[in-house]
């Protein structure tokens, strides 16, 4: 049995124990709400809805990330321009969605997986986009 | 070592606008896993066209107050930089790259950085090959995200055979191995092909 299968069964349990440390309190940024509907991946793209003002003041991180999505941005960027966890940045993201303020784009999933594979292959072959 | 000059964690990919792509342009990406201080980072600035925040550097500095932070429920525990860089594909299509968090006590960010990949790297680092062995376990385990490991050469030299690692790896005949140059854009790219080529290869019909 090589060194790595030997590590296995410690990695799931440590896999196993991160996972349920992750499962962090709600917190009251988020008024309690810890879901939401939207599909947020880290790499999917938000943004604020040109022309749409809130209508009530939004809270501090509510507002900056109004503010930061003027320009499109993914969520993963908004998480570490704001220093907020990403957990949080779902949550109020949802927020914005509801009361129209932001778009939250489609993922590349709207797409058949085998015709993005090939795109990709195709945009990392093409010498334009080194 | 091998890390790029960190870019100050304020502008964290702030500010860089996507400016070739569609307004309603899609984004996908590729997962880069690997021990910590492998090369990911590298990796994913040679072929980037955005500035990589350099988290692992980041997190060294940052690694002596932990036992405080951590005394703190969840916020500062949570709020770690992702490391990530972009490839636009072509105007509708923007390929992230992101690099997962290489020490234990990040663990929690694996899931929400894969879920949704197209393919991930396993950078392995021969002389500390152990290190890639939570990252291969971990995408084995999962069994839904195709990945191959790229062992990096850190010093242009072919130490090992790719079999002579595939062998420690324990790797099974389905998943690629391939030799990369981290700091190399072609060879960077050459790896992105394999990974999605495998990630085509392995679609159900």
């Amino acid at each position: 049995m090589s060194d790595r299968r030997r590590l296995t069964g410690l990695h799931v349990d440590l896999l196993a124990r991160a996972r349920r440390s992750a499962r962090v309190r709600a917190y009251v940024l988020t008024g309690g709400r810890t879901r939401t509907q939207q599909v947020l991946l880290v790499e999917t793209f938000v943004s604020a809805r040109p022309g749409v003002e809130p209508a009530s003041a939004l809270g501090p991180e509510a507002g900056a990330i109004f503010a930061f999505c003027r320009s499109r941005r993914t969520v993963a960027e908004i998480a570490n321009a704001l220093r907020l966890p990403l957990g949080v940045v779902r949550v109020l993201l949802g927020d914005l969605e509801r009361k129209g303020l932001i778009l939250i784009h489609p993922d590349a999933d709207s797409v058949p997986r085998r015709e993005l594979l090939e795109r990709v292959l195709r945009g990392l072959s093409d010498p334009r986009t080194v | 070592m091998d890390f790029p000059t960190r870019v100050p964690s304020d502008s964290a990919g702030a500010g860089v606008e996507a400016a070739q792509l569609h307004p309603g342009a899609l984004s996908a990406k590729i997962v880069v896993a690997g021990g910590f201080g492998v090369g990911k980072t590298t990796l994913v600035g040679s072929v980037s066209e955005i500035p990589v925040v350099g988290t692992e550097a980041m997190m060294t500095e940052i690694s002596g107050p932990v036992d405080d932070t951590r005394k703190i429920p969840g916020k500062h525990a949570t709020t770690v930089a992702m490391d990530f860089g972009r490839i636009t594909i072509d105007p509708g299509l923007a390929l992230y790259l992101f690099g997962t968090p290489g020490q234990d006590r990040f663990w929690f960010l694996w899931d929400d950085l894969v879920r949704g990949a197209l393919a991930a790297i396993v950078l392995a680092d021969t002389r500390r090959l152990a290190d890639c062995f939570p990252a291969v376990n971990y995408f084995e385990a999962r069994g839904d995200v195709p990945f191959l490991v790229a062992v990096n050469l850190f010093d242009g030299m072919r130490t090992h055979t790719a079999d002579a690692v595939r062998e420690a790896l324990d790797l099974p005949a389905s998943i690629p191995l391939v030799l990369c140059d981290a700091r190399q854009p072609k060879s960077v790219r050459a790896t992105l092909r394999a990974v999605i080529k495998h990630a085509l290869d392995t679609l159900p019909a």
